[in-house]
Order: structure tokens, then sequence, then C-alpha cells
């Protein structure tokens, strides 16, 4: 009974440096000298400044802005330190409201626009952190945006294309929009 | 569905089965030490490694030394891991000087690790060190697979042999699995993610500005540090702004490549896979779900050349595939449905080339409602329990389908070994079944499937519906179990329904809104998925040593063959029918009265 004792004290520690220590160790080498810019949160620079990451969604609520994803996370929305879902079940009063309120916002920040409301702008993404909304929110919002800043939607909507990602090598994933690079560069217009 | 989302499916199908054969054949030769030349040259440091352990890597053990042997490793595991969360405030590597762990929320982690579940009562992010994530959780990562991976191969062998005392050596099967198969795979998919984005570094959280001043509200706390309430007995609430972010940094990448292909599931966030830093990238998440499979669906191939017939490996794997492809149909169909609470709002959940459409309440948008259900199925027809779109807010059907995937016993692809002795079991009590209809003994692999081996098959198969119809009716029956339940009606008893399913069957994913990080839960938790995982593998090593010491008969006329599409129908057939008659009343009680409800309203 107690034969096995050896073996799995000494091969449990030697496991430990092997897969505990070495094995993260060289990953992080090679990672940092190979992808440097990846391993250490895509972080977007601006004058000098880190003004966020390209993987990390922001929250938005001014009308100047595109809108991302509702977030869940506590305290305040897209809170990076702590990622969350809502966990709303699809018939939990709660959801309800929380959506029904999404959308009169949105009315309320744009009165013209009687088009219907994309899903992924009223829902919480899982991460409470989503970069990204779909082509069909951002194209939502283009006349306010273009009518709060004074610009042609024209321009807005090029902008838009610019900053829309199709499917990975055409094939994988949904077409997707980035809010804050997107957002970045609706600011470095003027 | 639309044709994309079926061609990404079908490449993810494609890629898998085309994996099993290379990969199967490499893991059966590293079983039966006829090592490769590219790994040939590590030989030297294992046998040293023998050496330094004090064991003879020549000597194999009987099934009870060898359960032994598994049952000390596990212990080691489980005190390590608990020692180091409790100890963590002391230790190094803890950049936000995370405090020690709890006592029930250790002891759970610390099962939930060991036993391959990677149940996570706690957010990542918020309470484990850098340390306690790579020397606790990591490790396990790998040898909890290792172990699993070994127990399959001892019952593999169980069938191989004929009048044999031994079924291999645990410590040679556990390392071997370790150092030429785990080990190499995550260095692989690890840079991969980095190079897509997963953050890997020991960098402490980094902070950014935001673009726009968040306002926000926090309850306000009095001296005490209680929340205050007003005369209405409403908490009174404080105005607070936040101008900056604060990103969460650390090894990642090294734990969510291992985590995936162990089958292990413990994420490095709170969100685990949801998480952008875990898996930013469409290419990221293919390769996460590839890896989540791969090691299961080729351990079929390498069972069959183990048994030295190939085909008994393929029957396998079809039944796993058809199973597989049946339960994905009717989570993505579900899901693709959405909320019929939200049309009448004037939300657009149509599918269209510009957006996923759906039920996207707890979905990401570049996974959209494809990738979200297909890594909901196989999360949980493997014991993984990774998530990469959060289960709660599931249509009432849509999330049936995970919790029925764990109910049936993970033996769909499974955990990366004991999905397929769960499924070998399965086979055993198919071939009973067939021979009771026929009125013959029944045979599999030409070994007679006697008393004793129905008797070890039989506890195999229920004790998971009694530690968890047990498990669930003692939640739901004590406020502790209820105090925490999050969601209003049936779908608060699916939550309760899918932790002790998760726990039992080793899984890990979960109805997250379930308060779980609760003395009572972690406790109950913690039980459910230590037994849930030795009181299947010490059965199983039985029946390895049983079948071991049987002799061979040659197949005759009334040997049914075992490689047929007839037999993969039969093992099926047994698969669903012993989840159906053990759940359909829970299941009935929560997401199917929560379905009716939904539809009713609308």
């Amino acid at each position: 009974m107690l034969k096995e004792l050896r073996p799995a004290v000494v091969s449990f520690l030697v496991l430990t440096l092997i897969t505990g220590v070495a094995y993260p160790l060289v990953v992080t080498g090679i990672s940092q000298a190979v992808f440097p810019d990846q391993a250490n949160g895509s972080v977007i620079v601006k004058g000098g400044k880190a003004v966020g990451s390209e993987l990390i969604g922001q929250s938005f609520s001014d009308p100047k802005y595109f809108w991302g994803r509702p977030s869940a996370t506590g305290p305040m929305p897209n809170n990076a330190a702590a990622s969350s879902g809502s966990n709303l079940g699809p018939t939990n009063p709660a959801l309800l409201d929380a959506v029904k309120g999404r959308v009169q916002a949105l009315r309320d920040a744009d009165p013209g626009n009687t088009a219907l409301v994309p899903v992924d702008l009223v829902t919480a993404s899982g991460s409470g952190l989503d970069p990204h909304i779909s082509p069909t929110a951002a194209e939502y919002q283009v006349k306010r945006v273009a009518r709060v800043r004074g610009l042609r939607a024209e321009v807005v909507t090029t902008l838009v294309a610019e900053h829309t990602e199709g499917r990975q090598f055409g094939l994988l994933g949904e077409p997707r929009v980035n809010v804050l690079k997107l957002n970045l560069a609706l600011d470095a217009l003027h | 569905m639309t044709a994309n989302g079926l061609m990404q499916i079908g490449l993810y199908l494609v890629a898998l089965l085309l994996l099993a054969k290379p990969l199967g054949g490499y893991m059966a030769r590293v079983y039966e030490g006829n090592l490769p030349a590219f790994v040939r040259w590590l030989s030297p440091v294992e046998n040293f490694f023998y050496r330094l352990c004090g064991v003879n890597p020549g000597q194999e053990m009987r099934w009870t030394r060898y359960a032994m042997a598994v049952l000390w490793f596990s212990l080691m595991g489980v005190a390590a891991v608990y020692a180091l969360q409790r100890l963590q405030g002391m230790l190094p590597l803890n950049p936000h000087g995370f405090g020690a762990v709890t006592p029930d929320s250790s002891f759970n982690t610390a099962i939930s690790f060991v036993t391959n579940t990677n149940w996570q009562g706690y957010g990542g992010e918020t309470t484990m060190s850098y340390l306690t994530q790579m020397l606790g959780l990591g490790v396990q990562n790998f040898v909890s697979a290792a172990a699993g991976m070994a127990v399959v191969v001892a019952l593999i062998r169980g069938f191989a042999r004929h009048t044999a005392e031994t079924i291999g050596n645990f410590w040679v099967d556990m390392t071997r699995s370790t150092v030429y198969i785990l080990l190499p795979l995550s260095i692989l998919l690890a840079l991969v993610l980095v190079g897509q984005g997963v953050v890997q570094n020991f960098a402490p959280y980094k902070t950014v500005a935001m673009l726009e001043t968040i306002a926000y509200e926090t309850p306000k706390l009095d001296a005490a540090g209680q929340p205050m309430k007003d005369a209405a007995g409403n908490p009174v609430m404080e105005k607070q702004t936040a101008r900056e972010q604060s990103l969460p940094l650390g090894p990642a990448a090294s734990q969510i490549a291992i985590k995936q292909l162990g089958t292990n599931g413990g994420g490095f966030f709170n969100v685990n896979s949801a998480h952008p830093y875990e898996n930013p990238t469409p290419l990221a998440n293919f390769l996460e779900m590839l890896s989540l499979l791969l090691i299961p669906g080729a351990l079929c191939y390498t069972f069959g050349v183990m048994v030295g017939d190939r085909r008994q490996g393929w029957a396998i794997l079809a039944a796993m595939t058809v199973m597989f492809v049946g339960f994905l149909a009717a989570a993505e169909y579900y899901e693709v449905q959405g909320n019929p609470a939200f049309t009448p709002m004037g939300v657009d959940q149509t599918v269209s080339a510009t957006q996923s459409g759906g039920n996207m309440e707890g979905k990401e948008t570049r996974f959209g409602i494809v990738n979200s259900a297909l890594w909901a199925t196989a999360t949980t027809a493997a014991s993984n329990g990774s998530v990469n779109s959060m289960h709660d807010s599931y249509t009432p059907l849509g999330g049936l389908v995970p919790i029925f995937l764990i109910q049936t016993g993970e033996v769909i692809f499974g955990g990366v070994g004991s999905g397929l002795y769960g499924m070998l079991v399965f086979a055993v009590i198919a071939v009973f079944i067939a021979g009771l209809m026929i009125g013959r003994t029944p045979e599999y692999l030409g070994k007679k499937i006697e008393a004793f081996d129905i008797k070890i098959a039989s506890l195999v198969i229920l004790i998971p519906p009694l530690l968890l119809l047990g498990g669930v009716a003692l939640a739901v029956m004590s406020d502790g179990g209820k105090a925490t339940i999050f969601n209003p009606g049936a779908h608060g008893f699916s939550e309760v329904l899918y932790a002790v399913s998760s726990a039992v069957g080793n899984n890990g994913s979960a109805f997250a809104g379930l308060g779980a990080n609760t003395p009572f839960y972690n406790t109950l938790l913690g039980l459910a998925m230590f037994f849930g995982r030795f009181w299947l593998m010490l059965p199983v090593l039985a029946l390895a040593g049983s079948l071991a010491s049987k002799k061979r008969i040659p197949a005759g006329a009334g040997t049914m063959p075992t490689h047929t599409p007839l037999f993969v129908m039969l093992l099926i057939g047994t698969v669903i029918l012993v989840g159906v008659l053990c759940y359909v009343p829970a299941l009935a009680l929560g997401p199917v009265v929560e379905h009716l409800t939904m539809i009713g309203a609308h």
C-alpha cells in the first residue's frame, strides 16, 4: 500500500517543475520574443499613451460614439478586471426589462430611426468585454453618429466599412466591427 | 442554418476525424513503448525520471496496485492545490496581493482540478495568484488528464491481453501521457494562441485610459462596511465615475492550451474562453474547440490499434460522432430561434450576412450562434467544461442539450481517457443486452462477459444517477441550496440540476448564475466531483483486471460482430436509453417546463 507513496511524491514534484514551471516559462519566453504585442495584451498606443486594448471592449453611451455590446460586469460596465456575463435566463423578467431599457435608450438617442434594433446591441455579451458589434449593429448607428458629429453619413459609412472585419479566412467566425478602433478613428477625423 | 454555418461545422468535424488516425496511432506507439524517432531522444530522461521515483518501468501492476498508485498520486494533487491556495498570500508571483482562498473554496477547487472537472466557484482574475494558477491548477491540468488517459490504457490492455495478471504500470502510462502527448501539443497550441492575441506574461494588470468616462453607481457603505439602506429599505447608491480600465494579464496561453487539450476546462479568467484575452479570434476559437475533442477522438483509434482490430475503434468513434451531430443540431436550432419575448420590443434577431442574429444574450459577436452552440455541445460531450458563451442564458431547450450531454455520462468523446473508458463500459452493457435478446453468453473483443463484469459495468452506469439525482434533491430541499439560485422559476431548478450534473460528470461548466462559492455548494459539489471520478475509476480498473485475466475465445457462429453499423446503433441506443430513463423527469421539471412557459407566453 505504501509502495506507491515514494513514486507519488517524487513524480508529483518533478512533474510540477516540468509542467508548472518550465512549461509556462518556455512558452512565455518564446511568446515575448516572437509575439510581444499580442502576448502583452494587444494594447493600442496613441501619442505615447495606452488608450485601450484592441481585444477589450470599452463602454460608450455618448451619442457621438458607436455603442458596443451591453456589459454585465460589476460594479461598472466593461470592467476588464472582473469579466462576467449577465447569466440571466431567457424567461427572467430582469432580462426582458434590461432589453426593453436598452431598446429605449437607443431610440431616445436617435428618435428618427425606426429600423429594428439589432439583437447584439441590446443583449449583454458573454465576457462583458466583447470588443465587437455586428456590421448590422454598426449600420444601425451610422445616421446618429453622423448627425451628432455634423458629418455626412457617407463619411461615417466609409469609416465603418474600413473597420469591418470579415470572417477569418472568409470562413470562420462572424463578420464584425471593432467599436473602440472605430471610435478612435472617428475622433481622429476632427 | 446558413451555408457558412454548415461549412464551419463541417470543417470542424472533418478536421477532428482526419486527425484521429495520425494522433491515435502515435499514442498507441507511445503506450506500447515503441516511441517514434522524434521523441525517442527523450527516453534517457524518462528512464532517469523513473530511477528518481524508484519505479521499475518494466514491472507491471495488478489492477489493485494500479488503483493505489492513482489514488496516492491524486491525493498528492489535492494536498498541493489546497495548500497553494491557502498560502498564496505569503508566496511569490502574486502581483495583486490576493489573500488566502477560503477553506471551503480551496477544498472545492482542489478536488475540482484533481478530478479533471475544473469546476470554478471562484473568478480567476480576482482570486488566484499567478503562482497558484501555474503550480497548482496548471500542473493538475496536465496530470489529472494524464491519469485519465492511463486508466483507459489499462482498460484497453484488459481487452487486448488474455490470461494476464497485470494491466500496465501507472507511473509509466501517466508520465508518457504527460511528456509525449500533452506537453508537446500544449506548447504548439499555446504559441499559436499567443499569435492570435492570448496574453502570456508575468506583468501586473495594465491600466489604460478609456475614451469615454463611465458613470455608474455602487451601494453606499456605512462605517462598518455594510450597505446602507434608506427609510424604505432600499439600498442607498453612490455615484461613481471611472476613467481607466485595468487590463488583466498573466501566463494565460500556456494554461489555456492544456485546459483544452486535457479536457480540463478551468479558465484563466472568470468567463473562460468567452474572454477576449483567452479566446480572441475565430481561428483561436476553432483551434481551442478542436483540441477539446482531439485526444478523446484519437483515443478511439488508439483503442483499435491496441486491441488489434482497428474497425473496433472506428465503430466506437462512429457512434460518438453520430450522437454528437444529433445533439449539435438541436442546440444550433434552438439558439438560432432567439428569444420570442424580444420580437415585440422591436429587436431584430434574424440571421443575415451581416449579423449572426439568434439568442445573443451571453454570446460574443466574433463567435455568433454557430460557434457558441458548437462549443457548448463539444464541451459537454467531452468532460471539458470550458465555455465561450454563458450557458445560463441559452434558450431552455438549447440549454437542455449541454445538461443532457453531461448526464449521458460524457461518453460522446468524453474526457481524455474517462470518455472512452465510460463508452467501453456502455459497449459491455450493449453486448450484454444483445446477448439477452438472442439467448447467448455475451462476448466483446474475444472476452466472455460474465456476471462479475456486468456487476461492475452496472455500478459504473448506476452510480452517477444516484449521486446526481440525490445531490439535486438535497440541494433543492435545503435552504443552503436554494439561497443562491439566481434565476426565478423553472430556470432556477435547471441551475441546480446543471451544477450537480456538472460536478458528478466532472465537466465543470455551469449555469453560472447559481452562486456556487458558498460553503454548501463548495462542499456538496466537492464531494460529488470526488465520488463522480473515483467511484467510476476504481470499478473500471477492476473491470480491466477481470478482463485481462480471461482466456480469449475465438469468434463463433453466435458471436455478434462489434464493428458493424448494427452494433453502432445498438451502442447509441444503450447510451441514449440509459440517459433518458434516468433523467427525463428531472429535465422535464427544468428546461422543458421553462420552454413551455416561454412559448406559452408568446
